[in-house]
């Protein structure tokens, strides 16, 4: 094994006898361009709600929730899919939840919410994640689409402007810790904080 | 049995004939007809409370409500309508009666009994009631009797 691996190491640092110098370095453009875009086109097709709802156990129960919200059927619209709340937009953001949903390729594998009693069972430490998630990168995903800035308190409710310009403006609320299950059901809230 | 078959008839003519003078969504069109609805009518979500026409009636919601979750798991008007909600929220408490049970004995939360909010409260819409209506304010009817009585 050690000597395999010595050989190896040896043909790499040896110079090239067969290409020229031009061969390698354009080869190596053009390998390294179409690697480049077939990795981003596989993980842009995983980020797509088709791809999303190809598993029943989101098709059946979160995405059937999602489809009689606000986020989903509206007078503009205007359509929230699940990456736009659930995937960050920025690349590394986007690799690095990429790198976590691994441990829910091992849920999907090993079937740890294949049927609907399981996946109530488990609602809450779920939801919870995602909750502590938005919360800890100042409710990102909602703030992609309201962002904070161009929002117009006179055209709001009153209730709503109240809250927006007063907790939120000053950063002491953010926008997961009122709009918890907006667009799918909630859990037993019983011990969350702040809905006992 | 001929009693029967008679009542059944009677019933029957009965209800023909008054149905005829329902007012219906289908404004009294035949079966065989098409009726061009109305367009579904807006939500009243001005958040004005509106005066109770009798001083039992539950108030109503003058808010949205849409995708409001009550059920087994959490009840969200109580997110912001519950006793220790209201100084943050400035909603309406709930009211106290809400937190008897039925023997009038006082009790943490809000009793089982009175747990879904949209059984009796109810948001509005500003559609345009298909029927007359006839009803008097109690206080009116009171100054009415008082002046026939003077």
């Amino acid at each position: 094994m050690k000597d395999y691996l010595a050989r190896i190491w040896r043909a790499i640092r040896k110079p090239s006898t067969h290409y020229s110098l031009g061969f390698l370095t354009l080869g190596g453009f053009i390998a390294g361009v179409i690697f480049w875009g077939g990795f981003n086109t596989a993980l842009e097709v995983t980020n797509t709600e088709e791809f999303c709802i190809s598993c029943h156990e989101m098709e059946n129960n979160v995405y059937e929730e999602l489809k009689s919200t606000i986020h989903y059927t509206n007078r503009s619209g205007v359509r929230a899919t699940c990456p736009d709340c659930h995937v960050p937009h920025k690349w590394t953001d986007k690799i690095a939840r990429k790198m976590q949903a691994s441990k829910e390729v091992y849920g999907k594998i090993f079937g740890s919410i294949n049927t609907r009693e399981k996946f109530l069972e488990k609602r809450l430490e779920l939801a919870q994640h995602e909750w502590a998630r938005l919360k800890a990168n100042d409710s990102l995903e909602c703030r992609n689409c309201h962002d904070f800035a161009y929002m117009d308190f006179t055209v709001q409710g009153k209730r709503a402007a109240r809250f927006h310009s007063t907790f939120v403006a000053s950063g002491e609320r953010t926008c997961i810790d009122c709009h918890k299950g907006i667009a799918h059901n909630l859990p037993d809230m019983a011990g969350v904080e702040g809905w006992n | 049995m001929m009693l029967r078959i008679l009542a059944c008839a009677i019933l029957l003519f009965s209800a023909t004939v008054l149905s005829q003078n329902v007012a219906t969504l289908r404004k009294q069109a035949a079966l065989d007809q098409e009726v061009t609805t109305e367009p579904i009518a807006n939500e009243i979500t001005n958040d004005l409370k509106v005066s109770r026409n009798y001083p039992m009636q539950p108030p109503i919601i003058p808010h949205n409500i849409r995708d409001y979750q009550i059920d087994l798991n959490v009840n969200t008007c109580l997110a912001c309508h519950s006793r220790r909600k209201v100084t943050n929220t400035q909603a309406t408490m709930v009211s106290v009666t809400h937190y008897m049970d039925r023997d009038g004995n006082f009790l943490a939360a809000v009793s089982p009994r009175r747990y879904f909010c949209t059984q009796c409260h109810v948001s509005q819409t500003d559609a345009a009631p298909l029927v007359g209506n006839s009803f008097v304010d109690v206080k009116e009817l009171m100054a009415v009797s008082k002046n026939e009585n003077e």
